[in-house]
């Protein structure tokens, strides 16, 4: 019935969850560092996900999620295998630019693991020697590490509590790469902005190439509401369509973070809204003694 | 015509003007000298039979009436709301010399509504050819465009990027000035002429316009995006949190339907003192949502006097009755921070009028040492746009020198079979322009197909016309129209 549906859904944990959407055309022409901007239903809010994989042969693009807000909590419960989304539209964005670097440190973090993937197999594709630097809370938190071992010449795991990997944040990863390489022509990194800006810190003395991903508060996502416009350096521009690949010494991330911050209250008012609404429909249908609905699926459908 | 109360209506989105009754129809057609020289038709710029729609009006033939209007423009109901009347067919009306002129605008909406509300669409007998046509772009270009071809027999898409079609029309302007089931209506209309739309879909990202042409099998393409990239002011404080485009205040409150959170889930900043920069249609739309909304305050902060104020006539006397402050030759210099990244107030500067500037406008001046702070919560800037980059980012298409799509007198583009119009050509305009240029670029796209049809009255394009066009007469009417009940 749906338009955009959902052919696959797995869990990586009681937060982070992948789906396959079925849109041949948009898998044909999608690169990395591009992303999409969906719609749960006709009620819901425009939300753009950054592209975490896409598969040409299958037809289908993967996005990685992570919920923490209104529409990603109710579309961790509402997008099941066979379901769809009211709307999904991109490629959007300036696809990131695969320089021709040799050696190339691909770093991601939280949100930013899965889209930085893309990233790293394009650079192993176009030859270059790629170390992976990733960045978990924990052990149990680790996700695509075959898919990255698959496309990295070194990999390196970092954990807050040290459960797996070095203990500390990616930034240490870095360090370590920095050490054992003084070859590195460019880092590119993908996560929240705290993350990216100690990143571009990282490098900075080095004078290291640095990529970020801003991923900034969008409506439309084609460059005519101007709500995600970033500061670089005494320049301002669209991460929508002018980026969303920008040069992580330039991005002025205090900004960005405080602009990600601008609808916190209406936020928690939909997710209060939002979760007394499933109150009650849970309420009313143990009342009416009604077979629940069923539980969200937590391991693989196919 | 008779309007909303002004207190009532600005806590409200219905729509503020109300529309003719049948009696105040009748009552103003009568007005209408049918003098011979029609200066209206002229000053229209789709050039619609003005004389012959108000006189079958006021012989109660209204059907007649919608006949007359829908051979030049399809969308009746949305022009008579939001043209510039008073600079285009009423500005040049004979009866306004002395009088008030004829409510053009009024008296078209008033047929245009009575069709939707009879549920009349008018399907003209189409030949079909073997031709496709791609439209990129929903808004009011790419609709005259559509409509055209498809009246011409093509097999005519429409692509857009938001998950519904309509353009500036749904994104931009409000309900109060024209309600959606205005827009849907007038959709289903090209829907029923034939046209399809595809939502979803940002062409130069998912295919761009040389894969249309060459692999597509589009035989010829319009590109009708509009301008969209909001101009900020470029003064300290821009980038503060409750600084924002009206485009961004627009979209979210018309179609995303912010007002109604959190039933919908996308929000909407709302601020107690709204100001909002710049006196176009895009500022007054801006503020009397704001008001809607439930601000206390609503001011207008516009550099120039309220003379040069680039909005309807009618926009700035509504904003007005609904107690919108104007503050006429006044200049942002700085957004004010609170200490923690939002906007707590704003200073300007007091202008005058100098000498007159490249537009014929008499350049603001800033008055020294005039500059004042006033407290505001939430800015929004309604100060034009400039050019969406999409386009000359992924496709050959020549661009001019500010970024828009380089067309020449017919419209067509530096790629043969691409043509273009609108904003995204002329930077922006009205409803009523665009309109003009995708029904210019029709015309230009039928000779490029080699399609001749007499279902337009031709317009001869300079003096050497000589009533004739390729030995069709200018005034050529001759096609069949078949009657939907």
């Amino acid at each position: 019935m749906s338009r955009f549906e959902i052919i696959k859904r797995e869990d990586f944990s009681d937060v982070t969850y992948l789906l396959e959407i079925l849109h041949p055309m948009m898998a044909k022409v999608a690169r990395p560092g591009q992303f999409v901007i969906v719609m749960l239903h006709e009620h819901g809010e425009r939300i753009p996900l950054t592209v975490a994989d896409f598969d040409r042969n299958a037809g289908t693009i993967t996005l990685v999620i992570q919920a923490v807000g209104k529409t990603t909590k109710e579309m961790q419960q509402a997008c099941q295998v066979g379901t769809g989304l009211y709307a999904m539209v991109g490629p959007m964005g300036i696809p990131s630019p695969i320089s021709h670097a040799k050696k190339v440190v691909c770093v991601g973090g939280g949100l930013g693991v899965a889209p930085v993937y893309p990233q790293a197999r394009a650079f192993k594709e176009a030859g270059a020697y790629v170390i992976g630097v990733l960045g978990f809370r924990n052990k149990s938190l680790i996700f695509w590490e075959d898919k990255f071992r698959a496309c990295c010449d070194e990999f390196i795991v970092c954990t807050d509590d040290g459960s797996a990997g070095i203990k500390g944040l990616v930034t240490e990863g870095i360090k370590q790469a920095i050490a054992m390489h003084s070859d590195i022509d460019e880092v590119v990194a993908i996560g929240p902005p705290i993350m990216m800006k100690g990143c571009a810190e990282a490098t900075r003395p080095h004078q290291i190439k640095t990529m970020v991903s801003l991923n900034p508060l969008m409506v439309d996502g084609t460059g005519m509401c101007g709500g995600c416009r970033v500061k670089l350096g005494d320049k301002v521009k669209f991460a929508c369509v002018d980026g969303p690949d920008f040069d992580g010494h330039l991005v002025d991330f205090d900004d960005l973070m405080t602009r990600l911050r601008r609808y916190t209250k209406e936020e928690r008012m939909a997710l209060d809204h939002w979760e007394k609404n499933c109150r009650m429909q849970k309420q009313i249908e143990a009342a009416s003694a009604l077979p629940a609905s069923p539980a969200p699926a937590s391991k693989v459908k196919r | 015509m008779r309007e909303q109360d002004p207190q009532a209506r600005a806590k409200n989105f219905e729509e503020v003007a109300c529309g003719y009754s049948i009696e105040d129809a009748l009552r103003e057609s009568e007005r209408c000298m049918l003098c011979p020289d029609e200066p209206c038709i002229a000053g229209c710029p789709v050039g619609i039979d003005i004389p012959g729609f108000i006189q079958k009006l006021g012989e109660k033939d209204f059907r007649g009436a919608y006949d007359i209007l829908t051979d030049t423009n399809l969308l009746p109901s949305i022009c008579g709301r939001v043209c510039p009347q008073e600079t285009q067919c009423e500005g040049v009306c004979t009866v306004g010399d002395s009088l008030e002129p004829v409510a053009i605008g009024r008296l078209e909406r008033f047929v245009g509504d009575t069709a939707i509300k009879e549920g009349w669409v008018n399907i003209p007998y189409i030949e079909p050819t073997r031709f496709r046509v791609g439209i990129v772009g929903s808004g009011p270009a790419g609709m005259a465009c559509a409509a055209d071809m498809a009246k011409a027999g093509c097999d005519v898409t429409v692509y857009e990027a938001f998950h519904q079609p309509g353009g500036v029309l749904r994104y931009g302007i409000p309900d109060f000035r024209l309600p959606n089931e205005v827009i849907d209506a007038e959709i289903n209309n090209l829907r029923k002429l034939g046209v399809k739309f595809e939502c979803n879909t940002l062409v130069g990202r998912l295919f761009t316009i040389e894969q249309m042409i060459e692999e597509m099998g589009f035989h010829t393409v319009f590109v009708g995006v509009g301008a969209g990239y909001p101009t900020m002011l470029g003064i300290p404080g821009d980038s503060l949190n409750g600084v924002l485009s009206a485009n961004e205040l627009l979209t979210r409150c018309n179609l995303m339907r912010a007002k109604e959170f959190p039933n919908f889930d996308t929000p909407l900043p709302l601020g107690h003192r709204v100001a909002v920069v710049g006196a176009g249609n895009t500022a007054m739309d801006a503020m009397r949502v704001s008001k809607r909304l439930g601000a206390e305050k609503v001011y207008c902060i516009y550099r120039r006097s309220r003379k040069e104020a680039p909005a309807r006539v009618e926009e700035v006397h509504h904003a007005e009755q609904e107690e919108i402050e104007f503050h006429w030759l006044t200049n942002p210099v700085a957004v004010l921070d609170d200490g923690k990244g939002s906007v707590r107030g704003m200073r300007c500067i007091r202008m005058e009028l100098g000498e007159p500037d490249d537009s014929g406008r008499r350049r603001p001046v800033p008055i020294a040492g005039s500059e004042f702070d006033f407290e505001t919560d939430l800015i929004v800037y309604a100060i034009g746009t400039n050019a969406n980059p999409i386009m000359g980012q992924t496709s050959k298409l020549k661009l001019n020198k500010w970024g828009y799509i380089g067309a020449d007198e017919n419209l067509a583009t530096s790629v043969a079979g691409v043509y273009a119009g609108g904003d995204i050509v002329t930077g922006a305009a009205t409803v009523i322009e665009a309109m003009g240029a995708g029904r210019k670029a029709a015309r230009s796209m039928k000779a490029y197909l080699g399609i001749r049809d007499s279902s337009l009255p031709y317009m001869a394009q300079d003096g050497n016309g000589a009533g004739s066009l390729f030995g069709i007469d200018l005034k050529e009417r001759n096609f069949a129209r078949v009657r939907v009940a």
